[in-house]
């Protein structure tokens, strides 16, 4: 089968017929919503293949559709579909994930009472992503990422009548928000550079080589390249997106919304938007590159966010005690490796990597839901504890994502992507640091996520629901088994002595010798990292729910730090929070005093000629008719007492009047 | 007092209007006040063949012309002023007219 570039469409439309069909059907229609919902997911995920069969007959070909959306002065705003091997691959994932994560949402929401608006949501977050994968232009690209935003706010606050619920769900909405500003203006300066939005167009979208040598040739504030600064403005909303820092505060608390929407969200589809966008536009922000004079290049702005993300949400993620923060921060650190291998120019490492993450990170992330189903909603690692022998499929593949995670060397595919990674930070010419924070991550990786099984899998129950954990049923292990093997095997696509992956997306890839060294210290790294979680966790389980943590006891200002989030929120309170609420006050004053009173002077000087008009109308104008309808109706009445109907009166009048005209006729005769 | 025909036709009508006249305004009856009426118009009749008559071309016809006109068309208004009379009866159920002042503004 053969999907075409005119046909991409049918990708996304499939889905959004579903969230239409789930958004009219009533309340009661569960079954027809979740089916049409996943129907629409597996038909998507073949167009998908499709599709993929299609790019891969000739990768290096950027195929597009492109049509007149509507007509603005002398030109017409164009949008169109873009089918590459970049839009097919993640297609595939997005779809893949997504169908798997339907299928497990159908089992683990089937006691919510609003099961029918989860999955309308669900398929509109899907729809949203995947018209953003398959857009060839960046306002159609923006559409879809603001409507991946709005169904992201709708998910997370899904439980909404929970306070905490809600405010997750008005952060992500609000932080995400803050990015997409700047990638709204970079848009919109993109367009007035360029007078097009295309990524191509037979030589004259926006990453071509013309637009963007002419992008790069002109200079704007401080010396930078035009195409820098718009590189980072769209960097801008890949990173509130992709939760990078300083954006990142959005990401752990959207585990608020149920766990497959936060498998949803951190494994196929809202944070991966981010990461590929980048890896979209990867050409505009590498245009600055060939400037040797240039202050300031794109990338390195993006690789240095990265390299710091990596590493804060690898250490917040060590003192987390809800197993689904845990994860958030881990993916936090994810992305910052992604964001960290497009900065340093291997954008094909970071799709790699997005790849093997979406379904490592779904993996765990309904491992974590089966988890909570089976132990009753306990997310608390403290309280749970000894699930290995109840939940053996969770545990088993849970492992998986687990190892996948951590880069356990060989069998998991996270171990390749990462390894590619580290590969290309190495490379990197600009600096090593980048390289030394991924590093340092990856011993803290693999130190959390052996925590995390350790506390969870091992030792006894330490809590009511734990005690009486079952095994979830199989419409939730089912597709647990199906992302663990993807999670293991998909490694094997783009190893360093066959990288497929990297060749199909990128035909100029090269591998860079000598990587075998570097590899043999990741896997010492995460060799000590687990050894120091299996110490530290695994040995000795612990006992009961108050324990202080291993880590706790030994250094307990750092782990409180830790467990605060290194005071990220409490600092955007004090500064942001602060200055908004200032900002509000000021506002307050200024629409109570100033506003207000005029509006107040306004208001009497219209009532003022108000009482005016109406004085005037009433004693002037109305008084005047009045008394002149007064005269007519008076004089009425007097003509009409003469006519008494009396005939004989009448005649009376005639005789008397003829009388009076003879004398007068007579007498004047007689003059 | 030397009275000629003339004066004396004419001296008959007005006696015969003042009749018509008194017997018109006295009368409550509708019938009696057509009555008086009549009279009136044929005091009218008289002076016209009167004037006619003693006038100075009588051999022309002009007005017994003129008076058989004034005659046919009282014979007409005789029969509306009838025609109304039932009406009016058929209304009050008596042709009383000083009861007939329905049109009273």
């Amino acid at each position: 089968m053969r999907v075409p570039a005119h046909l991409l469409w049918l990708i996304p439309a499939l889905p959004l017929l579903a969230a239409g069909i789930g958004a009219f059907a009533p309340r009661t229609a569960r079954r027809t919503t979740a089916g049409s919902a996943i129907a629409a997911m597996a038909i998507s995920f073949l167009l998908s293949c499709g599709a993929l069969v299609t790019a891969l007959r000739d990768p290096a070909v950027h195929a597009v559709h492109n049509f007149a959306w509507f007509d603005l002065g002398h030109g017409a705003l164009r949008l169109g579909w873009l089918l590459d091997p970049l839009t097919a691959l993640m297609g595939v994932m997005v779809t893949l994930v997504g169908l798997l994560i339907f299928i497990f949402s159908a089992g683990y929401m089937a006691e919510d009472a609003n099961f029918k608006q989860f999955f309308c949501f669900l398929s509109l977050f899907g729809a949203a992503m995947l018209g953003l994968l398959v857009a060839n232009s960046l306002l159609l690209l923006f559409i879809c990422w603001e409507l991946v935003g709005l169904a992201s706010y709708l998910l997370i606050g899904f439980w909404f009548h929970q306070p905490s619920a809600a405010a997750a769900a008005k952060k992500a909405f609000i932080t995400t928000r803050i990015g997409d500003l700047g990638l709204l203006v970079g848009l919109l300066w993109l367009y007035d550079a360029t007078g097009s939005l295309l990524f191509f167009d037979g030589g004259e979208g926006v990453l071509e080589a013309g637009p963007l040598a002419a992008l790069s040739a002109q200079t704007t504030v401080g010396g930078l390249a035009v195409s820098t600064a718009i590189g980072l403005l769209i960097f801008c909303g890949a990173a509130g997106k992709s939760g990078q820092f300083p954006l990142h505060v959005w990401l752990p608390d959207a585990m608020e919304g149920p766990t497959p929407v936060s498998a949803l969200i951190h494994a196929a589809t809202m944070v991966a938007a981010g990461v590929f966008l980048i890896a979209r536009v990867y050409p505009l922000l590498a245009a600055d590159l060939t400037l040797p004079s240039a202050p300031l290049h794109a990338l390195s702005v993006v690789a240095t966010i990265g390299a710091i993300t990596a590493l804060l949400g690898a250490v917040i993620a060590v003192g987390q005690n809800d197993i689904k923060r845990i994860l958030a921060f881990s993916t936090v650190s994810q992305l910052g490796y992604m964001m960290l291998a497009l900065g340093v120019g291997s954008w094909v490492t970071a799709i790699f990597h997005l790849l093997t993450h979406a379904f490592f990170k779904a993996l765990l992330f309904l491992g974590a839901g089966s988890v909570i189903h089976a132990a009753h909603h306990e997310q608390d690692i403290r309280r749970l504890g000894g699930l290995r022998a109840p939940l053996r499929v969770t545990f088993a593949t849970f492992a998986v994502g687990m190892m996948a995670l951590a880069g356990v060397p060989f069998l998991f595919s996270g171990f390749w992507s990462k390894e590619a990674i580290l590969h290309a930070a190495h490379g990197w010419s600009v600096s090593q640091l980048p390289f030394a924070a991924g590093l340092i991550a990856v011993v803290l990786t693999a130190f959390y996520t052996t925590r995390l099984v350790a506390e969870v899998f091992l030792g006894t129950p330490r809590g009511e629901g734990a005690a009486r954990a079952q095994e979830s049923p199989a419409v939730m292990t089912v597709p647990l088994v199906l992302l663990a093997v993807c999670a293991a095997l998909l490694g094997f696509i783009g190893t360093p002595w066959w990288p497929w992956l990297q060749r199909t997306l990128d035909p100029t890839f090269a591998t860079e010798p000598g990587g075998f060294g570097l590899m043999a210290v990741s896997i010492v790294l995460v060799a000590t990292g687990l050894g120091a979680g299996w110490a530290l966790y695994a040995r000795i389980p612990r006992s009961s729910a108050g324990e202080a943590d291993p880590v706790e006891r030994r250094a307990p200002r750092l782990f409180a730090a830790l467990a605060d989030r290194l005071g990220f929120d409490e600092l955007y309170a004090a500064t942001v929070g602060r200055l908004n609420a200032w900002t509000a006050a000021f506002a307050d004053a200024l629409d109570r005093r100033v506003w207000d009173g005029t509006v107040r002077l306004l208001a009497g000087l219209g009532l003022f000629t108000g009482q005016v008009t109406r004085e005037t109308d009433e004693n002037l104008i109305n008084g005047g008719f009045d008394a002149a309808s007064g005269g007519l109706r008076s004089g009425g009445r007097a003509y009409s007492r003469g006519q008494s109907g009396d005939t004989h009166s009448y005649l009376r009048y005639i005789a008397i009047g003829f009388t009076l005209i003879a004398l007068a006729v007579l007498l004047g005769v007689r003059r | 007092m030397n009275l000629s025909p003339l004066h004396l036709c004419l001296l008959f009508s007005s006696a015969l209007f003042c009749v018509g006249l008194i017997g018109a305004l006295s009368r409550g009856n509708s019938i009696l006040v057509l009555l008086g009426v009549e009279l009136m118009l044929n005091a009218g009749n008289i002076n016209l063949i009167a004037f006619w008559r003693f006038g100075p071309a009588p051999a022309e016809g002009t007005g017994v012309l003129f008076v058989l006109f004034a005659i046919a068309i009282a014979a007409a208004e005789a029969a509306v002023g009838l025609a109304l009379v039932i009406a009016v009866h058929r209304h009050q159920r008596n042709i009383r007219l000083q009861e007939a002042n329905h049109l009273r503004g």
